[in-house]
């Protein structure tokens, strides 16, 4: 076989047969993903393949328990996607990390779950696993010297938030390290996977992460379209697209309302709580639950919106985006406010492109990444709206782009609810294809969900993979409060607000 | 000018606050459906074609016997509402869904058609806790949906906090705890932890379907399929996740707070705030 040059392009929401997706030796593998990082591609997905000698007849007979690495790699100016795999390997291979930080914690997941070692990798440790009554979070990174102190937090924290361990080294009052250890919401979400789609499986994909659902839903249905060899009715992803939307605007405008209680800043903070919950009452007209369950379905959509119910939503969503304007007016007026965001948990564009930074984090660090925009998939492909960029790296900045997505949502809606599509909202779906790689992308509020499925020859979930934005982005969290203040950790965690039970699966 | 801006502001919106429960309850979605409500004795012999579709195995129906369904276990897709050839399963649109005991959950059973919903605390704890309940909330697990809602409660459409109810800091301040998702195996020892750091009288609140027995989880090894494996639970909600109402309800309920309030539901149309 001669040796394959570069990943296969494919296009967002796409499939390839698995014996089409090109194969180095392992090494040849890290290098060929490196070189494509290095020119400009983004690794969206980095995950391992258990090879079983027999299952797949296209390749050279594999030992016992060997295990391919599978990488996608986004090329956003290009609006393309590429993948590639390795052969079947047992035991270790060279780290991709040290050549390229966005694969760090991939590579302690893929060690955690198949126990082959990433050599060169700078700090190998369990990533979500447990180990009896707590995760195995392993040795911290500890800091010596006379003036420095650690600062253990969590996992059960003040708020009523998810949990996790925050593991701080200070010299007094500035944070020199911070350490997240995540794991204490791992509920086996990809095992389960194996062998799918089970008759839990679409429940467990709207509750990846519950203030996502419309997102990872979305990015599930979309695998299991495009393994089928179609999509989803018009008017279902003009649904889905108007439902992710609400999805945004429902959580942007509860960040900058946390972000306001957490400065005391009590206005913004009491009136966006309860706009909040006005966007979500929106997504509860679409479908009967606040937070989406039920609206997508593989295949389309469960819940229409006719004429009427569309006038009722675009009374209402007008009436709460003047609202959430006047909340959003009272906070960017205020100098006290202004002076706790400002420079605070800076995160600069070297730092959050070296990491790969998704989402509102990454655009507020003057990246111009957008899954709707660089990668149109389902209604995206018909409209968009512009991507929301902020410069600065900082909480203002995080906050502002979140402002700007809350009105570019809204406008959007507006666009998009005065020229519905006609026809059905759903339809069967016709058997997933077997021995196929397909993947999907979607712009949840976070950032960037990455869902990849690879079936056997039956046609069900070989592997499936799924990527919260969360995974990439718990590191800029991490390096924003470098040289802060530790009571600033708050004000820098509101900023990010990333899923804790999105990562640990 | 934001300060006379909030101001004027204030004073334009007036009290934001819902009337509730010394009014009408708002009105849910009027696509949520609410709890459900299960006729078996309309079952055909041997039909199961709920059984079939529920995702999460909340219904079962032994040969000869009625079906049953775990209201615990519910996701409240509906999946079995439009399968039932019968409608024996039917929505009741009803918000109110908290029980004190984990059987009173399970519908089809005669006289078990709806639920049992929950009898306020004993006079003695009732006293200690009927007017001031400080919660301590533990994540254990779940999606944070019922995080969000529950928080949701602390906002001024709902003003949890008019009650004497409110979320604390610590497990130390708190005379109870608030659970959400199926404890994970991850969280068991800090569940645990936190649990025996209130200090007692104590109650212990389950609220969705996680906490209850699992959720769309439910039969996953990394978790203990609801809390009441881990510590002795005095209050289940059901829902995935419960809406704010029917948490609210399930808080007041305990409390005894709910006695000679209205019962009925806000004319239609009118939508509950935040």
């Amino acid at each position: 076989m001669n040796t394959p040059e570069t990943l296969a392009p494919l296009a967002n929401a796409t499939s390839l047969p698995w014996a089409e997706v090109p194969q180095w030796s392992v090494a040849e593998f890290v290098t060929v993903v490196a070189t494509a990082l290095e020119g400009g591609g983004r690794l969206c997905a980095w995950f391992g393949v258990p090879a079983v000698s027999g299952v797949e007849r296209s390749e050279p007979a594999a030992g016992q328990g060997a295990l391919r690495l599978v990488a996608v790699v986004a090329f956003d100016a290009e609006n393309t996607l590429a993948v590639g795999r390795s052969l079947p390997f047992s035991g270790k291979y060279p780290a991709l990390t040290p050549r390229n930080h966005q694969a760090h914690l991939f590579e302690r997941e893929v060690w955690e779950q198949f126990g082959v070692v990433p050599e060169g990798h700078p700090w190998l440790k369990p990533v979500r696993r447990t180990d009896g009554t707590a995760p195995a979070n392993g040795e911290f990174f500890r800091v010596d010297g006379g003036e420095i102190h650690e600062v253990a937090v969590g996992p059960v924290h003040a708020g009523v938030i998810e949990p996790g361990h925050f593991r701080f080294q200070c010299a007094g009052e500035e944070v020199i390290h911070l350490e997240i250890a995540l794991g204490y919401q791992h509920r086996g979400i990809e095992r389960a996977l194996a062998g799918g789609p089970h008759r839990a499986t679409f429940a467990q994909m709207e509750t990846i992460a519950g203030d996502t659902t419309i997102g990872h839903a979305t990015a599930y249905a979309t695998v299991l379209e495009t393994l089928a060899g179609g999509e989803a009715p018009l008017r279902a992803q003009w649904l889905r697209a108007l439902a992710l939307e609400l999805e945004r605007l429902a959580n942007h405008t509860g960040d900058l309302g946390a972000l306001a209680n957490d400065v005391a800043f009590l206005p913004t903070s009491s009136a966006c709580g309860k706009i909040r919950g006005d966007f979500l009452n929106l997504t509860a007209l679409l479908c009967g639950n606040r937070f989406g369950r039920g609206l997508v379905r593989p295949g389309g959509c469960r819940h229409d919106l006719d004429a009427e119910r569309a006038k009722t939503l675009l009374a209402r969503l007008e009436t709460h985006l003047v609202d959430a304007e006047q909340a959003a007016t009272w906070l960017w007026d205020a100098a006290s406010v202004r002076a706790r965001f400002e420079n605070v948990g800076c995160v600069y564009p070297q730092q959050a492109a070296a990491i790969g930074l998704v989402g509102p984090a990454a655009r507020a660090s003057g990246l111009v990444r957008d899954v709707r925009y660089d990668h149109p998939a389902g209604w995206h492909r018909f409209a968009q709206a512009p991507v929301a960029v902020w410069s600065g790296g900082d909480v203002l900045a995080r906050a502002r782009v979140r402002w700007l997505e809350i009105q570019r949502s809204g406008q959007f809606l507006r666009e998009q609810l005065a020229s519905p599509p006609e026809g059905d909202i759903g339809e069967p779906l016709a058997p997933t294809a077997p021995d196929s790689l397909a993947v999907a992308l979607v712009e949840g509020w976070r950032g960037e969900i990455c869902h990849v499925a690879l079936t056997d020859e039956a046609g069900r979930f070989r592997r499936y993979k799924v990527v919260d934005p969360s995974f990439h982005n718990w590191t800029g969290l991490a390096l924003a409060l470098r040289g802060q203040a530790i009571s600033d950790f708050p004000i820098n965690n509101k900023s990010f607000n990333l899923s804790y039970c999105g990562f640990d699966l | 000018m934001f300060v006379l801006d909030t101001i004027t502001h204030r004073l334009k919106r007036g009290c934001e606050t819902m009337v509730y429960p010394d009014g009408p309850a708002p009105a849910l979605p009027d696509r949520h459906g609410g709890a459900l409500r299960v006729d078996a004795a309309k079952c055909a012999d041997g039909c199961t074609a709920c059984v079939a579709v529920c995702p999460t195995e909340a219904i079962t129906r032994a040969p000869g016997k009625p079906v049953a369904l775990d209201l615990g276990r519910c996701i409240f897709c509906t999946e079995c509402v439009a399968a039932c050839p019968e409608h024996a399963i039917v929505q009741t649109r009803d918000h109110r869904m908290a029980v004190r005991r984990r059987e009173d959950l399970v519908l089809g059973a005669p006289g078990q058609e709806e639920l049992r919903l929950a009898a306020a605390l004993d006079d003695k704890l009732r006293k200690l806790l009927g007017r001031s309940l400080r919660l301590r909330q533990v994540s254990a697990g779940g999606c944070n949906a019922c995080e969000a809602d529950i928080n949701v409660l602390g906002t001024i459409g709902w003003d949890l906090s008019r009650f004497g109810i409110q979320y604390v800091a610590s497990p130390r301040h708190a005379d109870g705890v608030l659970i959400t998702g199926p404890v994970t195996k991850g969280m068991e020892l800090a569940l645990k932890k936190t649990w025996d750091a209130v200090p007692g009288p104590k109650i212990a609140i389950a609220v969705g379907a996680c906490a209850i027995a699992g959720g769309p989880f439910v039969g996953h090894a990394e978790h203990w399929q609801g809390a009441d494996s881990v510590i002795p639970i005095d209050l289940f909600i059901p829902g995935c996740p419960p809406h704010p109402l029917t948490i609210l309800d399930g808080l007041l309920r305990v409390l005894g707070r709910l006695e000679g309030k209205p019962a009925g539901e806000a004319p239609a149309g009118k939508v509950p705030r935040g």
